[in-house]
Protein backbone atom coordinates (compact mmCIF):
# COMPACT_ATOMS: atom_id res chain seq x y z
CA UNK A 1 0.00 0.00 0.00
CA UNK A 2 2.65 2.26 1.06
CA UNK A 3 5.59 1.14 -1.76
CA UNK A 4 2.30 1.95 -3.91
CA UNK A 5 1.45 4.86 -3.30
CA UNK A 6 5.50 5.80 -2.99
CA UNK A 7 6.05 4.11 -6.32
CA UNK A 8 3.62 6.33 -7.99
CA UNK A 9 4.98 9.43 -6.65
CA UNK A 10 9.18 8.46 -7.07
CA UNK A 11 8.04 7.41 -11.02
CA UNK A 12 6.73 11.14 -11.72
CA UNK A 13 10.04 13.20 -10.75
CA UNK A 14 12.60 10.59 -10.72
CA UNK A 15 13.72 9.59 -14.29
CA UNK A 16 14.30 5.43 -14.89
CA UNK A 17 12.94 5.00 -11.30
CA UNK A 18 11.17 1.38 -11.50
CA UNK A 19 9.51 1.29 -8.35
CA UNK A 20 10.44 1.13 -4.20
CA UNK A 21 11.30 -1.41 -1.94
CA UNK A 22 11.61 -2.32 1.73
CA UNK A 23 9.62 0.56 2.88
CA UNK A 24 9.75 0.63 6.27
CA UNK A 25 8.44 3.46 9.13
CA UNK A 26 10.80 4.38 11.42
CA UNK A 27 9.93 4.78 15.28
CA UNK A 28 10.82 8.17 16.79
CA UNK A 29 9.49 11.75 15.94
CA UNK A 30 6.45 12.29 17.86
CA UNK A 31 5.07 15.05 15.58
CA UNK A 32 5.96 14.04 12.29
CA UNK A 33 6.51 10.36 10.70
CA UNK A 34 9.48 9.29 8.63
CA UNK A 35 9.62 6.15 6.37
CA UNK A 36 12.90 4.59 4.64
CA UNK A 37 12.93 3.15 1.44
CA UNK A 38 14.60 2.55 -1.41
CA UNK A 39 14.57 3.49 -4.91
CA UNK A 40 15.01 0.90 -7.15
CA UNK A 41 16.78 2.18 -10.52
CA UNK A 42 18.53 -0.08 -12.86
CA UNK A 43 21.78 2.16 -12.20
CA UNK A 44 21.64 1.00 -8.25
CA UNK A 45 19.04 1.39 -5.47
CA UNK A 46 19.45 4.90 -4.30
CA UNK A 47 18.17 5.42 -0.22
CA UNK A 48 15.64 7.49 0.28
CA UNK A 49 13.54 9.05 3.39
CA UNK A 50 10.29 10.12 3.89
CA UNK A 51 9.19 12.42 5.94
CA UNK A 52 5.38 13.34 6.75
CA UNK A 53 2.82 14.78 8.68
CA UNK A 54 0.86 12.03 10.35
CA UNK A 55 -2.76 11.35 9.23
CA UNK A 56 -5.23 13.58 10.77
CA UNK A 57 -2.33 15.27 12.62
CA UNK A 58 -4.56 18.77 12.78
CA UNK A 59 -2.93 22.21 12.22
CA UNK A 60 1.15 22.04 13.13
CA UNK A 61 1.84 23.50 16.46
CA UNK A 62 2.52 27.15 16.70
CA UNK A 63 6.06 26.37 17.27
CA UNK A 64 7.04 24.72 14.33
CA UNK A 65 7.81 26.22 10.85
CA UNK A 66 6.13 23.29 8.81
CA UNK A 67 7.34 20.74 6.48
CA UNK A 68 7.42 22.63 3.38
CA UNK A 69 9.82 25.06 4.98
CA UNK A 70 11.72 22.79 6.68
CA UNK A 71 12.77 21.29 2.99
CA UNK A 72 13.79 24.42 1.90
CA UNK A 73 15.64 25.03 4.88
CA UNK A 74 17.77 21.89 4.14
CA UNK A 75 17.68 22.25 0.46
CA UNK A 76 19.55 25.44 1.46
CA UNK A 77 21.56 23.89 3.91
CA UNK A 78 23.03 21.45 0.86
CA UNK A 79 23.58 24.07 -1.47
CA UNK A 80 25.42 26.09 1.05
CA UNK A 81 27.86 23.18 2.08
CA UNK A 82 25.46 22.51 5.09
CA UNK A 83 26.24 19.16 5.86
CA UNK A 84 22.64 18.34 4.84
CA UNK A 85 20.51 15.36 3.07
CA UNK A 86 19.54 16.20 -0.25
CA UNK A 87 15.85 16.79 -0.57
CA UNK A 88 14.74 15.09 -3.90
CA UNK A 89 11.31 16.04 -3.72
CA UNK A 90 8.44 18.40 -1.84
CA UNK A 91 5.27 16.42 -1.72
CA UNK A 92 2.39 17.58 -4.22
CA UNK A 93 -1.42 16.59 -3.59
CA UNK A 94 -1.25 14.26 -6.27
CA UNK A 95 1.12 11.89 -4.38
CA UNK A 96 -1.90 11.64 -1.87
CA UNK A 97 0.65 11.33 0.80
CA UNK A 98 -0.18 14.15 3.18
CA UNK A 99 2.71 17.12 3.47
CA UNK A 100 6.23 16.02 3.55
CA UNK A 101 9.07 15.70 1.35
CA UNK A 102 11.34 13.00 0.60
CA UNK A 103 15.05 13.28 0.88
CA UNK A 104 18.18 11.23 0.01
CA UNK A 105 19.21 8.68 2.83
CA UNK A 106 22.54 9.60 4.63
CA UNK A 107 24.31 6.76 6.10
CA UNK A 108 25.85 7.11 9.56
CA UNK A 109 24.10 7.19 13.18
CA UNK A 110 21.96 9.66 14.97
CA UNK A 111 21.37 7.74 18.62
CA UNK A 112 23.49 9.99 21.07
CA UNK A 113 23.97 7.27 23.14
CA UNK A 114 25.97 4.85 20.28
CA UNK A 115 27.41 8.20 19.30
CA UNK A 116 28.96 8.67 22.84
CA UNK A 117 30.26 5.37 23.02
CA UNK A 118 30.84 3.12 20.09
CA UNK A 119 34.32 2.33 19.32
CA UNK A 120 33.97 3.50 15.28
CA UNK A 121 33.12 7.09 16.69
CA UNK A 122 36.48 7.21 18.93
CA UNK A 123 38.43 9.44 15.97
CA UNK A 124 35.03 11.26 15.75
CA UNK A 125 34.23 12.58 18.81
CA UNK A 126 37.17 14.65 19.78
CA UNK A 127 36.57 16.87 17.19
CA UNK A 128 33.28 16.87 16.81
CA UNK A 129 32.56 19.87 19.26
CA UNK A 130 34.83 22.22 16.71
CA UNK A 131 33.20 21.08 13.90
CA UNK A 132 29.60 21.19 15.44
CA UNK A 133 31.25 25.23 15.56
CA UNK A 134 31.48 25.39 12.00
CA UNK A 135 28.46 23.85 10.89
CA UNK A 136 26.54 26.20 12.91
CA UNK A 137 28.74 29.26 11.42
CA UNK A 138 27.49 27.90 8.33
CA UNK A 139 23.72 28.00 9.38
CA UNK A 140 23.78 31.28 10.67
CA UNK A 141 25.55 32.48 7.41
CA UNK A 142 22.32 31.69 5.09
CA UNK A 143 21.27 34.18 3.10
CA UNK A 144 18.08 35.97 4.50
CA UNK A 145 16.98 36.77 0.92
CA UNK A 146 16.49 32.86 0.26
CA UNK A 147 14.95 31.82 3.34
CA UNK A 148 11.22 30.81 3.84
CA UNK A 149 9.04 32.66 5.78
CA UNK A 150 9.24 31.93 9.62
CA UNK A 151 8.62 33.40 13.00
CA UNK A 152 11.41 35.71 14.37
CA UNK A 153 11.91 35.48 17.97
CA UNK A 154 13.12 37.48 20.88
CA UNK A 155 14.31 35.93 24.25
CA UNK A 156 11.00 37.98 25.39
CA UNK A 157 9.00 36.91 23.66
CA UNK A 158 10.49 32.95 24.08
CA UNK A 159 10.03 33.38 27.82
CA UNK A 160 6.44 34.56 27.37
CA UNK A 161 5.23 31.38 26.02
CA UNK A 162 7.21 29.34 28.46
CA UNK A 163 5.66 31.19 31.33
CA UNK A 164 2.19 30.33 29.50
CA UNK A 165 3.58 26.35 29.08
CA UNK A 166 4.33 26.42 32.46
CA UNK A 167 0.77 28.11 33.96
CA UNK A 168 -0.65 25.49 32.04
CA UNK A 169 0.89 22.32 33.99
CA UNK A 170 -1.04 23.84 37.05
CA UNK A 171 1.54 21.93 39.06
CA UNK A 172 3.94 24.39 41.48
CA UNK A 173 7.77 23.99 40.42
CA UNK A 174 9.72 26.39 42.48
CA UNK A 175 12.84 26.24 40.77
CA UNK A 176 10.76 26.40 37.17
CA UNK A 177 9.45 30.11 38.81
CA UNK A 178 13.45 30.69 40.01
CA UNK A 179 14.70 30.02 36.42
CA UNK A 180 11.67 32.23 34.92
CA UNK A 181 12.82 35.00 37.20
CA UNK A 182 16.39 34.88 36.67
CA UNK A 183 15.84 34.67 32.77
CA UNK A 184 13.18 37.64 32.99
CA UNK A 185 16.01 39.65 35.29
CA UNK A 186 18.91 38.70 33.39
CA UNK A 187 17.30 38.81 29.20
CA UNK A 188 19.96 40.47 27.15
CA UNK A 189 17.91 41.91 24.95
CA UNK A 190 17.59 41.36 21.64
CA UNK A 191 20.62 40.63 19.44
CA UNK A 192 21.77 43.14 17.55
CA UNK A 193 22.53 40.64 14.94
CA UNK A 194 19.62 38.31 13.31
CA UNK A 195 20.03 34.82 11.70
CA UNK A 196 18.33 31.72 10.81
CA UNK A 197 18.25 29.89 13.65
CA UNK A 198 18.15 25.70 13.71
CA UNK A 199 16.19 25.65 17.00
CA UNK A 200 16.96 21.90 17.83
CA UNK A 201 20.76 21.71 16.84
CA UNK A 202 21.49 19.30 19.39
CA UNK A 203 23.51 15.74 19.80
CA UNK A 204 20.35 13.10 18.71
CA UNK A 205 19.44 15.70 15.63
CA UNK A 206 22.69 14.83 14.03
CA UNK A 207 23.90 11.98 11.61
CA UNK A 208 27.36 11.58 12.84
CA UNK A 209 29.81 8.62 10.81
CA UNK A 210 33.34 8.07 11.36
CA UNK A 211 34.43 10.72 10.20
CA UNK A 212 32.77 13.37 12.07
CA UNK A 213 29.17 14.88 11.08
CA UNK A 214 27.28 14.05 8.12
CA UNK A 215 23.97 15.75 8.10
CA UNK A 216 21.83 18.10 10.51
CA UNK A 217 18.31 16.84 10.78
CA UNK A 218 15.22 18.34 12.31
CA UNK A 219 14.51 21.86 11.28
CA UNK A 220 11.12 21.89 12.38
CA UNK A 221 11.62 24.41 14.60
CA UNK A 222 13.56 26.82 12.92
CA UNK A 223 13.03 30.74 13.05
CA UNK A 224 14.75 33.93 13.29
CA UNK A 225 16.74 35.27 15.98
CA UNK A 226 19.87 35.50 18.06
CA UNK A 227 22.60 32.61 16.79
CA UNK A 228 23.72 32.22 20.38
CA UNK A 229 20.83 30.49 21.04
CA UNK A 230 21.63 27.01 18.52
CA UNK A 231 24.81 27.40 20.77
CA UNK A 232 23.33 27.46 24.09
CA UNK A 233 21.16 25.07 23.05
CA UNK A 234 24.02 22.50 22.21
CA UNK A 235 25.34 22.68 25.30
CA UNK A 236 22.15 21.85 27.86
CA UNK A 237 23.17 19.16 30.03
CA UNK A 238 19.93 17.09 28.83
CA UNK A 239 21.88 16.85 25.41
CA UNK A 240 25.75 15.60 26.84
CA UNK A 241 23.69 12.07 27.62
CA UNK A 242 25.87 11.42 30.65
CA UNK A 243 29.17 12.87 29.69
CA UNK A 244 28.32 15.81 31.52
CA UNK A 245 31.70 17.62 31.78
CA UNK A 246 31.88 18.07 28.34
CA UNK A 247 29.43 20.81 27.37
CA UNK A 248 29.12 20.86 24.03
CA UNK A 249 26.29 17.58 23.13
CA UNK A 250 28.88 14.97 25.42
CA UNK A 251 31.27 15.42 23.08
CA UNK A 252 34.05 18.42 24.15
CA UNK A 253 34.55 21.99 25.26
CA UNK A 254 32.89 25.42 24.65
CA UNK A 255 35.83 26.64 23.43
CA UNK A 256 36.26 24.17 21.17
CA UNK A 257 33.33 25.09 19.57
CA UNK A 258 33.75 28.85 19.85
CA UNK A 259 36.93 28.13 18.18
CA UNK A 260 35.13 26.13 15.37
CA UNK A 261 32.24 28.96 14.96
CA UNK A 262 35.21 32.06 15.07
CA UNK A 263 37.27 29.61 12.55
CA UNK A 264 34.21 29.69 10.04
CA UNK A 265 34.48 33.50 10.05
CA UNK A 266 31.58 34.49 13.05
CA UNK A 267 32.01 36.30 16.27
CA UNK A 268 30.58 34.80 19.43
CA UNK A 269 29.43 36.06 22.88
CA UNK A 270 29.40 33.86 25.15
CA UNK A 271 27.64 36.19 28.05
CA UNK A 272 24.73 35.18 25.52
CA UNK A 273 25.21 31.49 25.29
CA UNK A 274 25.07 30.85 28.85
CA UNK A 275 22.01 32.74 29.16
CA UNK A 276 20.55 30.76 26.24
CA UNK A 277 21.84 27.29 27.34
CA UNK A 278 19.44 28.25 31.26
CA UNK A 279 16.40 29.20 28.38
CA UNK A 280 17.59 25.83 26.57
CA UNK A 281 17.11 23.83 30.47
CA UNK A 282 13.85 25.19 30.98
CA UNK A 283 12.41 24.55 27.73
CA UNK A 284 13.39 21.02 27.74
CA UNK A 285 11.85 21.30 31.19
CA UNK A 286 8.89 22.57 29.53
CA UNK A 287 8.74 20.12 26.63
CA UNK A 288 8.92 17.13 29.33
CA UNK A 289 5.67 18.65 30.59
CA UNK A 290 3.96 19.19 27.95
CA UNK A 291 4.93 15.48 27.18
CA UNK A 292 3.02 14.46 30.70
CA UNK A 293 -0.32 16.81 28.99
CA UNK A 294 -0.05 14.62 26.21
CA UNK A 295 0.12 11.28 27.78
CA UNK A 296 -2.83 12.29 29.88
CA UNK A 297 -4.87 14.09 26.88
CA UNK A 298 -4.56 11.81 24.05
CA UNK A 299 -6.35 8.52 23.78
CA UNK A 300 -3.39 5.85 23.35
CA UNK A 301 -1.87 7.07 27.04
CA UNK A 302 1.87 6.36 25.70
CA UNK A 303 3.98 4.90 28.25
CA UNK A 304 6.95 6.68 26.50
CA UNK A 305 5.51 9.79 27.14
CA UNK A 306 4.11 9.44 30.36
CA UNK A 307 7.79 8.89 31.51
CA UNK A 308 9.23 11.64 29.63
CA UNK A 309 7.37 13.99 31.73
CA UNK A 310 9.34 12.31 34.58
CA UNK A 311 12.54 13.78 33.36
CA UNK A 312 10.94 17.41 34.32
CA UNK A 313 12.91 17.12 37.68
CA UNK A 314 16.54 16.55 35.76
CA UNK A 315 16.13 19.91 34.19
CA UNK A 316 15.26 21.20 37.64
CA UNK A 317 18.79 19.61 39.40
CA UNK A 318 20.62 21.27 36.16
CA UNK A 319 18.96 24.74 36.59
CA UNK A 320 20.05 24.68 40.22
CA UNK A 321 23.47 23.75 38.91
CA UNK A 322 23.61 27.10 36.56
CA UNK A 323 21.45 29.31 38.95
CA UNK A 324 22.47 28.49 42.19
CA UNK A 325 25.80 26.17 42.84
CA UNK A 326 26.25 24.99 45.73
CA UNK A 327 29.07 26.12 48.41
CA UNK A 328 27.01 29.43 49.17
CA UNK A 329 28.04 31.04 45.90
CA UNK A 330 25.19 31.58 42.89
CA UNK A 331 24.65 33.46 39.57
CA UNK A 332 23.03 36.78 40.26
CA UNK B 1 -6.05 -0.54 57.40
CA UNK B 2 -4.90 -2.60 54.42
CA UNK B 3 -3.81 -5.68 54.41
CA UNK B 4 -0.26 -7.25 53.11
CA UNK B 5 1.11 -7.79 51.38
CA UNK B 6 2.34 -4.12 50.92
CA UNK B 7 2.10 -1.91 47.42
CA UNK B 8 5.71 -1.98 47.61
CA UNK B 9 5.97 -5.51 47.42
CA UNK B 10 3.51 -5.90 45.04
CA UNK B 11 4.86 -3.37 41.97
CA UNK B 12 8.08 -4.77 42.91
CA UNK B 13 6.86 -8.45 42.20
CA UNK B 14 5.72 -7.46 39.54
CA UNK B 15 8.59 -5.54 38.12
CA UNK B 16 10.91 -8.57 38.81
CA UNK B 17 8.71 -10.96 36.93
CA UNK B 18 9.00 -9.12 34.02
CA UNK B 19 12.32 -8.52 33.80
CA UNK B 20 13.68 -11.79 34.98
CA UNK B 21 10.67 -14.25 33.03
CA UNK B 22 8.94 -12.07 30.47
CA UNK B 23 12.09 -9.66 28.82
CA UNK B 24 13.73 -12.83 27.55
CA UNK B 25 10.46 -13.77 25.45
CA UNK B 26 10.05 -10.22 23.73
CA UNK B 27 11.95 -8.54 21.19
CA UNK B 28 11.60 -5.22 18.69
CA UNK B 29 9.46 -2.89 19.50
CA UNK B 30 7.74 -4.53 22.26
CA UNK B 31 10.55 -5.11 24.38
CA UNK B 32 11.53 -1.55 24.32
CA UNK B 33 8.02 -0.66 25.26
CA UNK B 34 8.60 -3.68 27.86
CA UNK B 35 11.53 -2.24 29.20
CA UNK B 36 9.68 1.67 29.71
CA UNK B 37 7.09 -0.43 31.59
CA UNK B 38 9.40 -1.96 33.81
CA UNK B 39 10.63 1.46 34.39
CA UNK B 40 7.34 2.90 35.39
CA UNK B 41 7.07 0.05 37.84
CA UNK B 42 10.86 1.07 38.96
CA UNK B 43 9.31 4.57 39.60
CA UNK B 44 6.53 3.45 41.38
CA UNK B 45 8.35 1.60 43.39
CA UNK B 46 10.42 4.04 44.58
CA UNK B 47 8.08 6.65 45.04
CA UNK B 48 5.50 4.60 47.32
CA UNK B 49 9.22 4.10 49.61
CA UNK B 50 10.34 7.33 49.92
CA UNK B 51 7.57 10.23 49.25
CA UNK B 52 6.59 9.41 53.22
CA UNK B 53 9.84 10.92 54.46
CA UNK B 54 10.72 13.31 52.14
CA UNK B 55 7.36 14.79 51.59
CA UNK B 56 7.16 15.39 55.76
CA UNK B 57 11.39 16.89 55.54
CA UNK B 58 9.67 18.89 52.98
CA UNK B 59 6.94 19.97 54.44
CA UNK B 60 9.12 21.42 57.51
CA UNK B 61 11.28 22.96 55.75
CA UNK B 62 8.60 25.14 53.81
CA UNK B 63 6.59 25.72 57.19
CA UNK B 64 10.49 27.47 58.49
CA UNK B 65 10.55 28.94 55.30
CA UNK B 66 7.36 30.54 54.70
CA UNK B 67 5.95 30.94 58.49
CA UNK B 68 2.92 29.35 57.44
CA UNK B 69 1.51 25.22 58.01
CA UNK B 70 -0.08 23.53 54.88
CA UNK B 71 -0.26 20.14 52.88
CA UNK B 72 2.86 19.48 51.17
CA UNK B 73 1.19 20.97 47.86
CA UNK B 74 -0.61 24.55 49.14
CA UNK B 75 3.15 24.90 50.40
CA UNK B 76 4.89 24.77 47.42
CA UNK B 77 2.39 26.77 45.30
CA UNK B 78 2.88 29.38 48.22
CA UNK B 79 6.36 29.47 47.34
CA UNK B 80 6.24 29.19 44.10
CA UNK B 81 4.18 32.17 44.10
CA UNK B 82 6.37 34.06 46.50
CA UNK B 83 9.30 33.20 43.99
CA UNK B 84 7.15 35.08 40.77
CA UNK B 85 6.67 38.01 42.78
CA UNK B 86 10.53 38.20 43.61
CA UNK B 87 9.46 38.10 47.72
CA UNK B 88 11.94 35.18 48.19
CA UNK B 89 15.00 34.86 46.48
CA UNK B 90 18.13 32.98 46.33
CA UNK B 91 19.85 35.60 48.67
CA UNK B 92 16.46 34.94 51.31
CA UNK B 93 18.34 32.38 53.82
CA UNK B 94 17.68 28.61 53.37
CA UNK B 95 16.28 29.04 49.88
CA UNK B 96 18.80 26.97 48.14
CA UNK B 97 19.44 24.13 50.62
CA UNK B 98 15.35 23.68 50.54
CA UNK B 99 15.31 23.93 46.52
CA UNK B 100 18.50 21.54 46.32
CA UNK B 101 17.29 19.22 48.75
CA UNK B 102 13.65 18.97 47.23
CA UNK B 103 15.35 18.62 43.72
CA UNK B 104 17.56 15.91 45.58
CA UNK B 105 14.63 14.17 46.80
CA UNK B 106 12.85 14.11 43.16
CA UNK B 107 15.93 12.30 41.20
CA UNK B 108 15.91 9.68 43.76
CA UNK B 109 12.64 8.83 42.48
CA UNK B 110 12.65 10.03 38.93
CA UNK B 111 15.79 9.24 37.86
CA UNK B 112 18.50 8.12 40.18
CA UNK B 113 20.86 7.00 36.95
CA UNK B 114 21.36 10.96 36.05
CA UNK B 115 24.69 12.23 35.84
CA UNK B 116 23.99 15.57 37.73
CA UNK B 117 22.39 13.83 40.67
CA UNK B 118 24.40 10.59 41.12
CA UNK B 119 27.78 13.57 41.12
CA UNK B 120 25.36 15.52 43.54
CA UNK B 121 24.77 12.35 46.04
CA UNK B 122 28.53 11.69 45.93
CA UNK B 123 28.93 15.19 47.34
CA UNK B 124 26.84 14.70 49.59
CA UNK B 125 28.17 11.45 51.03
CA UNK B 126 32.16 13.42 50.92
CA UNK B 127 30.82 15.95 53.28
Amino acid sequence: MMEEKLACCVGSWYPGATGVTAAEKLSGGASQETWRFDIVHPEGNVGAILRRAPRGYGAAPSRAAGLNAEARLMQLAFDAGVPSPRVLHVLTPEDDLGPGFIMQRVDGETIARKILREEKFSHARPKLAWQLGIVLAGIHSLPHTHLPELRRMTAAKELDEFERDYRSLNWPKPVFELALRWLRDHDPGPSTEVTLVHGDFRNGNLIIGPDGVRAVLDWELAHLGDPMEDLGWVCVNSWRFGEIDKPVGGFGSREELFAGYEAAGRRFNPARVTFWEVMGTLRWGLMCGGMMQRFRESPEHSMERAMIGRRASETEIDLLKLLATRGGEHAR
Amino acid sequence: MQDEPTPIELTKTVADFLRNDITPMISGHNAFRLRVAINILDLVTRQLTLEGGSDAREVERLTSLLGMTGSVIELNRVLAERIAKGEVDLRTSGLAEHLWQTTMDKLAVDQPNYATYKRELARDKRA
